[in-house]
């Protein structure tokens, strides 16, 4: 480990006499640290929208999957004891935790945001609710719906999985979304680095010749080179991951009002997961630049 | 330390030349003659492992050059210094830091080479043009700290292709006794020059043979010398 660790500060603090050989590339050096911080930025932004779809997700299987609704249309003479005998159906229906009828107040409650509080819901035709919690091992809803097809001919099971599963579905899919961007955020940004080093090392032919007369091995020359571009990658994405997160804090914060956009932020330690894409991109940017060195010094003479 | 089997070298279909046999033994002096293109610099050139012959065998310090990897060609390049006469310098470096180049990329200690750098500066003449930076030498003055950076390993051979091209006559032989100086500190000297006269001057100082590339053939110059 010891040796591991000597070897990364001797990296990161380098050998200055090394460093002085490549003479300093202003432009270049300007913009991958530019290119590095907007891959950086960019990639906060996508974690983030990433690890939101997949709390989404998460919400939306977790909090709806154990739960159903049984709806009972009866006249009104005969709902009482449909309701009573749904309820005995439900306490012998193995997976079924608890099941409970809603009462009037409760169903007013649930219709006020579109009749209004005053709605006199035991003068109306309103169906029956009733509330049924699964146990973890859940229930068989198709048996279910068998027996009380035969048992209470007006009552219909809705567990939910007609609209959950589509929008659980395409919460996963924008989190997957949100990954392969990531990803393909390392792929642009291992590409334009490669770019920015293949120029450096054509602008620097006459140094590297220099070097070679001098008795410098290849992995001397590429060095230089390495350190350079993966410390300008390393700050540059530290600044862009600094400007990202600084993004995501001014978004509005999580609110069940304003559903899946205030939610949009990191939320717990997910906010040390943007901490990762600095090394990361230090990773991409020593990769690239060592591919593109090795290929260009083994094509020299 | 240097040795040629019937090598022949050509590019793009030409050959430069062929059949050519030369052996660098420690301490000796070789002159390097020839007309303009004839090949002089490329025959150089394969003597310090930038070019593979296209036939024969070259060893470098016993080792066939076609055998070897780049690490071993890097460092058997540490064991030769090399005079070109366009110098090339790292522009951006002081004339002192271009002379500790091959120090600093043999990883050596420079702190502890400090004193070598100093008296070889010195040696050379340039102890006033060390923190210079190389545009602003003259051409003689360019050839001296290219001089002084092919020697700070302490290499046991010296090329030098056309080293007083860009020099009066003065410079020239300055240059010409600082390695002589060499050779007799044990050195292997090999001079590539088309300048006869300084050949001559320098026949009278130094036991030194001369070769001449003509006709795609290397032979060992006569009575004209």
């Amino acid at each position: 480990m010891k040796p591991l660790l000597d070897q990364l500060a001797g990296f990161v603090l380098g050998d200055v006499r090394a460093d002085q050989v490549v003479p300093p590339t202003g432009i270049t050096a300007r913009l991958t640290l530019f290119s590095a911080a907007v891959m950086a930025f960019v990639a906060v932004c996508a974690l983030s929208l990433a690890l939101a779809a997949g709390r989404l997700a998460d919400r939306w299987e977790n909090e709806l999957a154990r739960t159903a609704t049984l709806r009972i249309s009866a006249p009104s003479a005969q709902m009482a004891a449909q309701t009573k005998a749904a309820l005995r159906v439900l306490e012998t229906t193995t997976g079924v935790a608890e099941a409970r009828a809603l009462s009037d107040a409760e169903q007013a409650a649930l219709l006020a945001p579109w009749f209004g509080p005053d709605l006199p819901v035991d003068q109306l035709p309103i169906p029956r609710l009733i509330e049924i919690v699964e146990t973890d091992e859940g229930m068989d809803g198709e048996g279910l719906r068998l027996r009380l097809a035969a048992e209470v001919p007006g009552a219909v099971l809705d567990d939910h999985n007609r609209w959950r599963t589509p929008l659980v579905l395409a919460a996963e899919r924008f989190r997957l979304l949100g990954l392969v961007v990531l990803l393909l955020i390392g792929a642009a940004m291992a590409a334009m680095i490669t770019l920015a080093a293949n120029a450096s090392l054509a602008a620097n032919a006459q140094v590297i010749s220099v070097l070679r007369l001098v008795g410098a091995r290849d992995s001397f020359i590429a060095g230089a080179f390495v350190r350079r571009f993966t410390l300008r990658a390393l700050f540059g994405a530290a600044f862009g991951v600094a400007l990202g997160c600084g993004a995501i804090l001014l978004l509005p914060r999580a609110q069940v009002e304003g559903g899946f956009l205030t939610g949009l932020g990191f939320q717990g330690w997910h906010w040390l997961l943007p901490l990762v894409i600095v090394p990361l991109a230090a990773a991409v940017a020593y990769a690239a630049t060592r591919a593109a060195a090795q290929i260009t010094l083994r094509n020299m003479p | 330390m240097i040795e040629l089997e019937n090598v022949a070298y050509g590019y793009d279909g030409g050959e430069v030349f062929a059949d050519v046999s030369l052996a660098l033994n420690a301490g000796s002096f070789h002159f390097l003659t020839g007309p303009s293109g004839s090949g002089k610099s490329t025959l150089l050139k394969l003597c310090y492992g930038v070019l593979v012959p296209t036939a024969g065998q070259l060893r470098l310090f016993g080792k066939d050059r076609r055998g070897m990897a780049r690490d071993d060609i890097a460092l058997a390049r540490r064991r030769i210094g090399v005079v070109h006469q366009d110098c090339q310098f790292l522009d951006h470096l002081s004339v002192s830091d271009n002379i500790a180049l091959p120090l600093m990329v043999s990883g050596r200690d420079l702190l502890a080479e400090d004193a070598n750098l100093s008296e070889l500066v010195g040696w050379v003449g340039l102890r006033d043009r060390a923190k210079a930076l190389p545009p602003e030498l003259s051409g003689g003055e360019r050839q001296r700290a290219a001089l002084a950076r092919a020697l700070i390993l302490s290499p046991e051979v010296v090329l030098a292709d056309e080293p007083t091209g860009n020099v009066d006559w003065e410079m020239s032989q300055r240059l010409m006794r600082l390695l002589i100086e060499l050779n007799r500190m044990g050195k292997t000297i090999l001079i590539a020059t088309h300048d006869l006269a300084l050949i001559r001057a320098a026949k009278a100082h130094v036991q030194a043979r001369v070769l001449r590339i003509a006709g795609r053939r290397l032979h060992l110059a006569g009575a004209d010398l």
